[in-house]
């Protein structure tokens, strides 16, 4: 199954958020892992040949659903790819703010917080 | 920053008038064709983008200033929520079409979705706006933190 | 007036005042306080106005299964109003305690588009679009942790941004899962399929990763490392809105949301939720007794609340799927919902308590303080009260939700479950009685000779939690339960029925 690819690429970025010690690439760890989730998504709503969306007043109903695409899906993952945007942003914000106070991208050297 | 060689400038002076101009046709047709005010708004920062890449940050920021970036920002929003609200008002609908009804038009004509258009030229100002105000802030490592990675969560509601 | 009509309004409104502070307010300071506070007292309003109107309000005129749909039902209710009434007294208590940072306009316009996500998540009826809103409350919430630019508070927020989006992308796989499974994004659709078409496998998935991700979101204890850093580096108001309303709305109720009415309950989550619980309630109630910074003390305290939030709900869900008595689940998650209602006054009570002697003393550290018995009279006054609330003493709110819980677990038949819930509510008193100790009595040092009182508009937000400490056992009393608590309790317990409700369409 082709989906299977997306879980190896969610693990491969949730390893790389896990257990790498700079924090740019905790952020592409994070990035990766929001691109499996969507690749998966775009997957969900695929089907071979299929044909736009798009309902005309002489389109038939059931011929519509048989031969298009799901829209739907599309439409999440444009959102969703907006909001990592977001998120992304903050992320590396928050990078170079570290950086700017500690000196360093290595998250074993930024230890302040005892918990 | 003194920008870069003569030839990315010369290129930079004839390709950013169309970028923008690509940018405000998918605008325009976003409710017609693939694209809208997200895509719409990235290509238009695009150009500014492209500006401050061959001429240097100040030429930029002379263009458009990162203040009025901020406002943009803001009334692009408020714009956005203004047609909601205005859809609560006339229709009891938040978000309804209340252009729609009254102006149907023809389907895949310009003049054909009511509210639509309006709200994607909002976003559009938002996006762009934001995505030059992310470039330029990230762009510099000593600035103060700004909140534009949240700012964009919003826009993103208003995509679907 | 129609009172559906007002439904949209509560996420607008923040939203507007949120875009239109940083355009106006740049320069004048009083301005974004008066306009933050104008937002948050216009949205508690409203949440008060429809508190008790059921209704589905349909965006943009699109009907369910094609379009988004925002259902108010009694759970929904309730946690409006709680969340719009904490964030009006954050906004009263940051006019004055914000005063010390730069950028207030900022800090209302992160702070509101906060409040509209949570009001968002609570009212949608629609699973993509709890994942946005919850995005949109969660983004704003790492900015404001960060919100001091300090080296703690940077780290906290990174530590909190990681784990929390990558339960953000756990939750967009579970509702890519649930629509490969059923075909729909709408809960009550979703809901109508499970229990037509029987359970299909691949849900198992989804509901696994709902749990783990819901469970970041609210700092249940194997995944609450980042809510010990998180919540203290923020701003005092802005710990007493997340520790407040934030884990609830985004985690808790979410998840319950979920699992009750979309999933559907069964034993084996029901068992789950009881053993989560009471893992966050043991672990986060000796992580806090050995602490020293107060605010750190408190967020240790909150992932120990949220544990007998969690074992109330878990435990009616138990009772209910295993075919148990109705009345006993009924009061299993009345507890519940009701410690989770106390829980959001006393704890927030708390935080701006200490932000109150942080803005007046200095400091945070317990063993720098003492004495302030004399210097800060209505401080010691609030904080008192909510300590003994938190910790179970009678007269105050927190007792009656755990007594409540302690009784549904012995009828329940599961006495054990009582005797640990007994346990920690006695740690938990041990500790607050340490804080007590520590910050009002002994020796006054000579550092803290100057500290006065908080300015008032501080001191009257303390105050209105304070009377809600101490008045909302009233809750219990027949006649008003009927009205507040029961039809939360009973939008929980009609489980996969809900489709019936939010769906009048099918």
């Amino acid at each position: 199954m082709i989906y299977s690819l997306c879980f190896v690429l969610f693990i491969i970025g949730l390893y790389c958020a896990l257990t790498k010690k700079n924090i740019v690439k905790i952020v592409i760890g994070l990035i990766i892992m929001e691109y499996a989730v969507n690749l998966f998504l775009v997957l969900l709503g695929y089907r071979k040949d299929g044909v736009a969306p798009i309902v005309e007043k002489t389109t038939n109903p059931l011929e519509f659903l048989a031969t298009s695409v799901d829209p739907l899906p599309q439409a999440l993952v444009v959102t969703s790819i907006v909001i990592g945007l977001g998120v992304t942003t903050l992320a590396i914000a928050l990078c170079i703010k570290l950086y700017e106070k500690y000196g360093t991208f290595d998250i074993s050297e930024i230890r302040r917080l005892k918990g | 920053m003194k920008g870069m060689t003569v030839i990315v400038k010369t290129v930079t002076r004839w390709v950013k008038v169309f970028i923008f101009l690509y940018g405000i046709y998918i605008i325009i047709t976003g409710h017609l064709a693939p694209g809208g005010g997200f895509a719409d708004g990235v290509i238009i920062a695009c150009s500014y983008i492209l500006l401050m890449l061959a001429y240097g940050r100040e030429f930029a920021l002379k263009r458009l200033s990162s203040r009025a970036a901020h406002h943009l920002d803001s009334s692009g929003v408020l714009l956005f929520l203004v047609v909601a609200l205005l859809g609560l008002g006339y229709g009891g609908i938040f978000f309804g079409n209340f252009l729609q009804t009254r102006f149907p038009g023809v389907a895949f004509k310009l003049l054909s979705s009511g509210t639509i258009p309006i709200s994607n030229i909002a976003i559009g100002i938002k996006v762009a706006a934001s995505v030059f105000l992310v470039f330029i802030i990230l762009s510099v490592l000593r600035i103060v933190l700004d909140e534009d990675g949240t700012q964009k969560m919003v826009q993103d509601e208003e995509e679907e | 007036m129609n009172t559906t009509m007002l439904i949209p309004l509560l996420v607008a409104i923040p939203l507007l005042f949120a875009f239109f502070i940083p355009l106006v307010a740049r320069k004048i300071r009083v301005l974004a306080d008066i306009l933050g506070n104008l937002a948050t007292l216009g949205a508690l309003i409203i949440a008060i106005l429809i508190f008790g109107s059921r209704g589905i309000y349909e965006l943009g005129g699109w009907s369910p299964p094609i379009g988004i749909n925002w259902v108010l039902d009694g759970f929904s209710n309730l946690m409006l109003v709680i969340i719009n009434l904490i964030s009006f007294t954050a906004t009263l208590f940051s006019s004055k305690y914000m005063e010390q940072y730069t950028a207030k306009y900022k800090y209302y316009s992160l702070f509101l588009l906060m409040v509209a996500g949570m009001n968002g998540v609570v009212l949608t009826g629609d699973m993509f679009n709890l994942f946005v809103f919850l995005e949109i409350a969660s983004v704003a919430s790492y900015a404001l942790v960060a919100f001091g630019g300090n080296h703690e508070e940077l780290e906290a927020s990174f530590k909190y941004l990681i784990l929390a989006s990558i339960g953000s992308t756990l939750i967009l796989f579970g509702i890519a899962f649930t629509y490969g499974a059923t075909g729909y994004l709408n809960m009550a659709s979703i809901a109508s399929t499970i229990s037509s078409g029987g359970r299909n496998p691949i849900l198992l998935f989804a509901v696994v990763f709902f749990i783990v991700c819901f469970g970041i979101k609210a700092a249940l204890v194997p995944f609450h490392p980042w809510l010990p850093d998180a919540h203290p580096s923020a701003p005092a108001p802005i710990s007493a809105m997340l520790s407040g309303v934030l884990i609830k709305a985004l985690g808790i109720y979410a998840l319950t949301r979920v699992l009750f009415n979309v999933i559907g309950m069964t034993t084996v989550f029901g068992w789950v939720l009881i053993a989560v619980g009471v893992l966050s309630m043991v672990v986060g109630v000796f992580l806090a007794v050995g602490q020293w910074d107060f605010k750190r003390l408190l967020a240790y305290h909150s992932i120990s609340q949220m544990g007998y939030v969690i074992l109330g709900i878990g435990l009616g869900g138990y009772i209910l799927s295993s075919g148990g008595e109705q009345s006993a689940a009924m009061l299993a998650i009345l507890g519940g919902i009701f410690h989770l209602a106390n829980h959001s006054v006393f704890k927030s009570l708390l935080f701006l308590c200490s932000g109150s002697i942080e803005y007046s003393a200095g400091t945070r550290q317990l063993k720098e303080m003492g004495g302030l018995l004399e210097q800060m009279p209505l401080t010691r006054a609030t904080c008192t009260i909510a300590s003994l609330s938190i910790a179970g003493v009678p007269p105050f709110n927190g007792f009656w939700s755990k007594l409540i819980i302690i009784i549904a677990a012995f009828q329940a038949g599961f006495p054990w479950l009582a005797a640990i819930t007994i346990l920690v509510s006695f740690v938990t008193l041990i500790s607050f009685l340490k804080v007590l100790r520590y910050a009002f009595l002994g020796k006054l040092p000579e550092a803290l000779r100057q500290v006065r009182e908080s300015p008032a508009i501080m001191a009257i937000a303390l105050v209105i939690l304070a009377i809600l400490c101490t008045g909302m056992g009233l809750l219990l009393v027949p006649g008003v339960r009927e009205v507040i608590l029961d039809p939360a309790v009973a939008a929980l317990l009609q489980g996969i029925e809900y489709a019936q409700v939010a769906l009048p369409v099918f």
